[in-house]
């Protein structure tokens, strides 16, 4: 599997770091139910097909990145600068 | 039929024309007391024991494909009762017990050898930790002996004692560890189950769960509907597309994980062993094949195949601790879908769904779990209530903050 990072180009998977669903940019704010804290740190919708998630170029230019992809087939369909994410 | 050694000797000699298939096919009937979701290990077992320990015996397994094609005929078969966190330790105690009885129990020959299981380590820290799980495996009445450096040479005498890099200190051995023949155990269960009047229906996808009024009331499947007052959802790594059907999203990651086959070589390795540095652990079948495998791929996947970085990763490892495995030959690599949990531990509780429960995030332990996971979620089918030894396997243990974090990683679901 390759990685097309928006600054380094075509990397090996084995440069990124994978954290996980990109659920973990929806923060809850501050004073934000429990129930809010638990869904954002363990649910996760986890389907079979395309989802996008949470990596780190860390043996490259050390930004997170959020990869769409399908879990089936491995394919990737795009890779986005978090950093230039609209909010 | 029963088996038996001379059963085996005399339809030899009459040419194996007697054997009957081990459990009938049934077709769906439209209402069960109780269905279960899932013809895994679990799923079966959970059965077995609902028919067995309970007397509930109007129940159906429902597979999507054929028995043992999930996760139950993919895994690489250690069953082990060493492990550290209360919750856990009572477990994975009663059950390695029942592992020891199941043949007997199933008259069922499931190859379940207790040749002793190694878990090595490479420094003073981590020696010091095998010794502390060593006494919490003693304290909940398992066995487990520290081996100095010496006592590792004698009985794996093929590591590699010279390297510096990650120096064998000594290891833990827990003697009444081993490995089974995983497939046996799933046609086991099911002939268990078959025989005490469960339906296991096969090729039977459920694309539904029925709810009325917070109540379910039965499934749809790709074989119609069928009413129950009582589900079961036993999927492992399907273990989230099935819950939405009921409106639920669970504390779950899907991840491939693999493992490897040699070609069949003479008896070379006798125990199990882990390696305590790289992920890698290693035994070998009575086909004389290398079994062996390593960590997850580490990202989300439903394809049961992985990648070449693990490959290559398992591969060095290996080479690392044990160099003369280089010259057997790879024959085969698969993977499996692991439904993995924040904790990696697993789930086996009620859902909010009267009548609706769940046996998932096994992760990649669920191999010697089958036999305690189907005891515990009979019992909590059959009765309401939770079993003593699964008490802490709650399904809200992550919004209450009673996690069962074994490894101590953190709560990302891939690090367990
Ligand atoms: C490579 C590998 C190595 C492993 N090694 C070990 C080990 O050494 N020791 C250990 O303890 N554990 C090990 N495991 C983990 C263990 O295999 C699993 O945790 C365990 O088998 C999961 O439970 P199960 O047997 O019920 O799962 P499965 O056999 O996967 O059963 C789930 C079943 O549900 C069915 N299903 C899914 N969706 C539906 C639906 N909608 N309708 C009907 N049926 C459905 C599937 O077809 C499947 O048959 C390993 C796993 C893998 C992949
Ligand atoms: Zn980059």
């Amino acid at each position: 599997m390759r990685l097309k990072c928006p600054l380094c180009g075509d990397r090996d998977r084995r440069e990124f770091y994978y954290y996980g669903a990109e659920d973990y940019l929806r923060r809850p704010g501050e004073g934000a139910a429990l129930t809010a804290w638990d869904d954002y740190l363990h649910n996760r919708d986890n389907p079979a097909g395309v989802v996008k998630d949470l990596w780190y170029h860390e043996a490259g230019c050390a930004q997170w990145l959020v990869v769409t992809r399908n879990t089936v087939t491995h394919a990737v369909s795009g890779v986005d600068l978090v950093a230039e994410r609209k909010p | 039929m029963r088996y038996s050694g001379l059963k085996v000797i005399t339809e030899g000699l009459r040419g194996n024309t007697g054997w009957t298939p081990a459990w009938r096919d049934p077709a769906p009937k439209p209402a069960y007391d109780a269905i279960i979701i899932g013809g895994g290990g679990h799923g079966l077992s959970t059965a077995f024991y609902l028919a067995k320990n309970h007397g509930l015996t109007n129940i159906a397994v429902l597979e999507k494909s054929h028995i043992g094609s999930g996760n139950i005929g993919r895994n690489t078969t250690i069953v082990r009762a060493n492990y550290f966190l209360p919750g856990n330790s009572e477990f994975y105690s009663h059950s390695l017990k029942l592992w020891e009885g199941m043949e007997a129990e199933l008259n069922y020959n499931v190859m379940h050898s207790q040749r002793g299981q190694i878990v090595l380590c490479h420094s003073d820290g981590q020696r010091d930790a095998l010794a502390r799980r060593g006494n919490a495996m003693i304290n909940q009445g398992d066995d487990a002996i520290l081996l100095d450096r010496e006592g590792v040479r004698e009985l794996l005498p093929y590591l590699d004692f010279e390297q510096t890099r990650f120096p064998i200190y000594g290891g833990l051995l827990h003697p009444r560890g081993g490995s089974a023949r995983h497939d046996a155990v799933a046609w086991g269960y099911a002939r268990g189950a078959d025989q005490r009047g469960v339906d296991l229906i096969q090729n039977c996808e459920v694309t539904g769960i029925d709810i009325e009024n917070g109540v379910v009331t039965g499934v749809q499947t790709t074989r119609g509907a069928i009413r129950a007052k009582k589900v079961g959802i036993i999927v492992a790594g399907r273990s989230s597309q099935v819950a939405a059907m009921a409106g639920m999203r669970l504390p779950i990651e899907s991840h491939v994980l693999q493992a490897f086959v040699t070609e069949g070589l003479k008896p070379v390795i006798h125990h199990v062993v882990s390696f305590g540095m790289g992920h890698f652990y290693i035994s070998q079948s009575d086909k004389g094949g290398l079994v062996f495998g390593g960590d997850l791929d580490f990202y989300a996947s439903y394809a049961s195949r992985g990648n070449l970085p693990m490959v290559e990763h398992v591969m060095e490892a290996g080479m690392t601790l044990m160099p003369m495995i280089g010259r057997a030959k790879v024959l085969r690599s698969w993977g499996g879908i692991m439904d993995m949990t924040p904790d990696g531990s697993p789930i086996i509780d009620k859902t909010h769904i009267d009548g609706l429960f769940i046996d998932c995030g096994w992760n990649y332990g669920g191999f010697k779990a089958v036999p305690a996971s189907g005891w515990c979620m009979a019992h909590l089918m059959a009765t309401g209530e939770s079993h003593e030894v699964a008490r802490k396997f709650r399904l809200d243990r992550f919004a209450t903050g009673h996690l069962l974090d074994e490894e101590g990683t953190g709560s990302q679901h891939n690090l367990h």
